[in-house]
Formats: C-alpha cells, sequence, structure tokens
C-alpha cells in the first residue's frame, strides 16, 4: 500500500501505545485485537522503532495482514488487518 | 483352530502391538516443537531479569506458550519484599540478609556503582517508558507466564514458599520439569 493509501484507510480501532517501550505496544496490540472483528483494520501508534519491525512478524505469525507503516513526527502508525 | 487361523491370529496381535507403537511415537513427535519458549533462568542480575522479562512477555504476546524456570541467584528476584519465612537456621537467615530481596533490589551484573547504577536504569527506563520489572511480573501473570521455582536450589539458598511472590501461575519443581518442558519447545535459553 502507498502512504496515501494508508493515511486514506478507515481503521475500526487505533491503539495509541506511545507512552511505552518495547514489548509495551505489542501488548496493547494483543489485547486490543481481541475487541476488533475479522476484516478489521487496526492502527497502532507506536513512538518505538524496533515495534514497526515486531507487529509484521506478529502479523505473519497470527495470519492477519500487515499493511505498512506511515512514520509522523516522533512516531509511527503502524497498520493490519485482522484475518481471523 | 487350525493352524493357519492360529498363525493369522499372531500375525494380527503382531500387528496391532506394532501400531499401538508407531501411535505413540507420533504423540511423542507431536509433543516436540510445540509453539512454546522454555528458559532456564539463573543469573540474578537486574539486567538478565529484565532481559528474561522482556523476551517472555514478547513470546506471550505472540502467543507462543512461555515457561520460566528459575534456579540458583535468580531466586532473589521473586522474593516479596513484604514477606518474611519464620524458622530459618542461622546459614539462611544469612543468605537471606546478604542476597537482594525482591526484583527491585537487583544488582547489575556491569556498572552496579554500589547501587547507582540501577539507580539510573530505572530512571531511564521510566524516562523512556520501558515497563517496569513490577508491571512486567503482573502483564506476565495476565499471560499466564508459567514460573517455575527450582525446589532444590531454593531449599539450598535457605528461601521458602512463604517468601515468593503472590503469582498465580507460580509452581515449584525440579530440574527434570525443565528438561521435560525444554524438550517440547520450539526454543529454549539458558540465562
Amino acid at each position: 500500500m502507498t502512504q496515501d493509501e494508508l493515511k486514506g484507510l478507515e481503521v475500526a480501532k487505533s491503539v495509541d501505545a506511545r507512552g511505552t517501550a518495547c514489548p509495551g505496544p505489542l501488548l496493547e496490540a494483543k489485547k486490543a485485537i481481541g475487541t476488533i472483528s475479522t476484516g478489521d483494520i487496526m492502527e497502532i501508534l507506536s513512538a518505538d522503532e524496533g515495534t514497526r519491525v515486531d507487529i509484521p512478524k506478529w502479523c505473519t505469525k497470527k495470519g492477519h495482514e500487515y499493511l505498512g507503516s506511515v512514520e509522523e513526527s516522533g512516531f509511527f502508525k503502524i497498520f493490519m488487518k485482522k484475518n481471523k | 483352530m487350525t493352524e493357519l487361523e492360529q498363525n493369522v491370529e499372531q500375525q494380527i496381535k503382531q500387528l496391532q502391538e506394532e501400531v499401538a507403537q508407531l501411535k505413540s511415537k507420533i504423540e511423542a513427535v507431536e509433543n516436540t516443537n510445540k509453539d512454546q519458549l522454555s528458559m532456564a533462568v539463573v543469573s540474578g542480575d537486574m539486567d538478565k531479569i529484565l532481559a528474561t522479562m522482556v523476551i517472555a512477555l514478547a513470546a506471550a504476546a505472540m502467543d507462543t506458550e512461555v515457561k520460566l524456570f528459575f534456579s540458583f541467584w535468580s531466586l532473589s528476584a521473586l522474593r516479596d519484599k513484604n514477606k518474611t519465612a519464620p524458622n530459618k537456621n542461622l546459614i539462611s537467615k544469612m543468605f537471606g540478609m546478604m542476597l537482594p530481596k525482591g526484583r527491585n533490589k537487583l544488582k547489575l551484573s556491569k556498572l552496579n556503582m554500589a547501587g547507582m547504577g540501577p539507580m539510573m536504569i530505572k530512571s531511564l527506563m521510566k524516562k523512556q517508558n520501558v515497563l517496569s520489572l513490577d508491571e512486567m511480573f503482573k502483564q506476565a501473570d495476565e499471560l499466564g507466564v508459567e514460573i517455575t521455582i527450582c525446589e532444590m536450589s531454593m531449599n539450598l539458598m535457605g528461601f521458602k514458599k512463604e517468601e515468593m511472590i503472590d503469582y498465580s501461575h507460580l509452581r515449584y519443581a525440579g530440574a527434570a520439569t525443565f528438561v521435560g518442558d525444554a524438550g517440547e519447545s520450539s526454543a529454549q535459553l539458558f540465562i
């Protein structure tokens, strides 16, 4: 997905994990994924660079779709789609 | 019964036994390489316990089953600072006094500087939003990370069950438990 496409996505849930470092964002993402439905898109806000690499790994393992990430000022928006 | 019938019966019996053997072998194979992480935690340094908990939490967040086996120096990290155990002998009391009482009293393996190092690390962790050890243990408990205390080394160090932390997935066992768990895990670490 292009940066513009990512920015235009309609997200069902936004997880603001900027207040926590690794592995905090992953833990918050794990908790949040249970609250959305299959097919929903979730964004994770993280100031932790490692999380940008970790979330795709988590998606691959859990069978979710990693859509991409956008860099904002001082943090990242990481997008994923719940597949099951 | 004719000889032929007897022969056939015996062969069927043999086959059944072989099938049963194969079945148990397959079950054993299926039990290995579970999506499970086993860690033998022996060090009691703050940095090593931090690493243990970060890796454990990341694995648990990825739905990997996590089993931590705490032994020797690492047991200091599982002491509850508010608890005391009765009826200790002199050596146990001395050990208890000399070893850190709980995860917040642990020393760094490097740059400890008589307690300055851990203080600095803790303030840095707070500043950079890293979860505190207290918070990590709480999350680990919520995620079902299992902690096993090596009973033999606990007795050796003079610690007692009464002074260990409240943790719902805490159990006591021996080295064979670790060997068993590690054998079925897809990843094993020694810290």
